[in-house]
């Protein structure tokens, strides 16, 4: 591991300066389960790193208002764990301990969470891999390499990591913000605006300026809340990354879809929001056949690597059955 | 000393240009005040500054739960845990389980009675998962057990002993 110079900020807008004043080489810590492990494997090298996890106030979870409200250093186990989350937001809950370990979610933060790295592991692996996410303009190894869990959505000849994260997919399908501080102010951002396709720039994840702090995360209480699942689909039962997912919400009126909000995860580049299956559900009535017709309209415009096609048929089942649990808790 | 009081020490901090940290922490019930280059990870405080080997390490990167302590109370895995983010918190690792007498923790006493191990070396992580598992209530069923014990590898697959070593502890330390 590279060394680094560690501070600890006291408030917000300390971290912010620190981080500005820093440089490009400094970042912020919170949980540390990406960062420090990445710095374990010298993938992520900062020269100076500014503790965040000692900011007051930013560990809250408010469910009285108009919106439910996240503080960004809120730990995805209590999160996943709180009871209005597990009761009237099941896809919320479901995105976040269906996620890592227990050990893990007890240290990851939801900001953190949401800026999780991709676990290619090209990326990860280091040299003498090609990269062009971990090394700009160096190549892209998953091309021809072993691609069975890389992106079928979202991806360019640059890059085809895919955006692990399952919190996010869930925030996206509930129209979600988050809120940051940067050098320049507060601002508000859609969560769906949050995670960039790679393009010819993988090595830029997110839309967050340098020195750019997610303070809080607000969803919109909706009666959609409810009727919702994060459907999650591994290599095996528990503790692995998806190779296919999907957080659904629906507004049914008896056995119509009134409103639908589909976003893919494990997929694509990003998270990825569904909406031509949306619309198709709208005014149906919600079968097997119609789930799987939103499914494959989910994973319309898919491009398969040599070990991965797969994933379009199992991407296409996984929405559509996690429609039809969504459809039970209505 | 108390934690307040070792918070209140001069000497204490992060250095000035943070290329050194000071780490006050409560292990076992036992303070200490460690400097260390801020790379350190807590598991190698433990083991190579405090002389607690009984938590392992297996992958260093947050995989297989050999590491798993609990800190204020809850479980993590040391190997991703920056050491100076322990800094005054309460560190509880394998070594401070069994009572002051030497009576095991009913967990470990499980884990022996259900032949829960074979070569062992997943064992204290594995014992330092359960009881937190039991703690939070996670504990009710054999299939919750295992969605929470997942974050703890055992390459000897002694999962059937660890489940029923955690059913059994489970009912001994809710009555306890």
């Amino acid at each position: 591991m590279q060394p680094f110079t560690y501070t600890r900020a006291e408030t917000t807008a300390d971290a912010v300066h620190a981080v500005v004043a820093g440089g490009p080489g400094t970042r912020f810590l919170a949980g540390g389960t990406t960062l420090y492990d990445l710095m374990k494997l010298n993938v992520e090298r900062p020269s100076k790193v500014v503790d965040v996890t000692a900011l007051d106030g930013l560990d809250e979870i408010d469910t009285g208002g108009a919106e439910l409200v996240f503080g960004a250093l809120a730990r995805m186990s209590d999160v996943a764990a709180h009871p209005l989350i597990v009761a009237e937001y099941p896809a919320l809950s479901e995105s976040l301990w269906r996620a890592a370990s227990q050990q893990l979610r007890n240290m990851a933060t939801l900001g953190g969470n949401l800026l999780q790295r991709t676990r290619c592991a090209y990326f990860r692996g280091g040299e003498p891999f090609a990269c062009n996410k971990r090394k700009p303009g160096s190549g892209c190894a998953a091309q021809e390499g072993i691609n069975r869990g890389h992106a079928l959505l979202g991806g360019s000849d640059a890059c085809i990591a895919v955006y692990p994260g399952d919190f996010a997919i869930a925030l996206v399908a509930l129209d979600a913000q988050i809120e940051v501080l940067g050098p320049n102010g507060e601002r508000t951002l859609r969560v769906e605006d949050l995670h960039r396709e790679p393009g010819q720039t993988p090595e830029i994840e997110t839309t967050l300026g340098h020195g750019e702090l997610i303070l809080r995360i607000r969803v919109p209480k909706s009666p959609l809340g409810r009727a919702s699942t994060y459907h999650k689909i591994r290599d095996r039962e528990s503790y692995a990354f998806a190779l296919a997912s999907a957080a659904v919400a629906l507004d049914m009126e008896g056995d119509t879809v009134r409103a639908a909000r589909v976003a893919i995860g494990g997929l694509a580049t990003r998270p990825w929001r569904a909406r031509m299956a949306e619309q198709s559900l709208i005014g149906k009535t919600l079968t097997p056949q119609i789930a799987r017709e939103a499914g494959d309209l989910a994973l319309q415009g898919a491009k398969p690597g040599r070990d991965n096609e797969f994933r379009i048929e199992l991407g296409a089942r996984t929405v559509a059955d996690a429609l039809m649990i969504a459809r039970q808790r209505a | 000393m108390t934690l307040d009081q070792i918070a209140e020490a001069p000497t204490s901090g992060v250095r000035n240009d943070g290329s050194e940290v000071t780490v006050r922490l409560r292990v076992n019930g036992r303070d200490h005040r460690v400097t260390v280059d801020p790379r350190t990870s807590l598991l190698d405080l433990l083991r190579e500054h405090l002389a607690l080997t009984g938590a392992k390490k297996g992958c260093d990167h947050g995989q297989c739960g050999a590491c798993t302590v609990h800190l204020d109370g809850r479980r993590v895995v040391s190997c991703l845990t920056p050491a100076v983010q322990a800094s005054e918190r309460q560190v509880t690792t394998i070594e401070g389980l069994a009572s002051s007498d030497g009576r095991l923790h009913p967990m470990q006493q499980a884990f022996i009675d259900h032949d829960a191990l074979q070569c062992g070396y997943c064992t204290p992580g594995q014992i330092m998962s359960a009881v937190a598992c039991v703690q939070e209530g996670h504990a009710d069923s054999i299939e919750r057990i295992r969605e929470y014990m997942s974050g703890n590898l055992c390459r000897c697959g002694a999962y059937v002993g660890i489940v029923a070593a955690i059913q059994d502890a489970a009912a001994k330390m809710r009555r306890a």
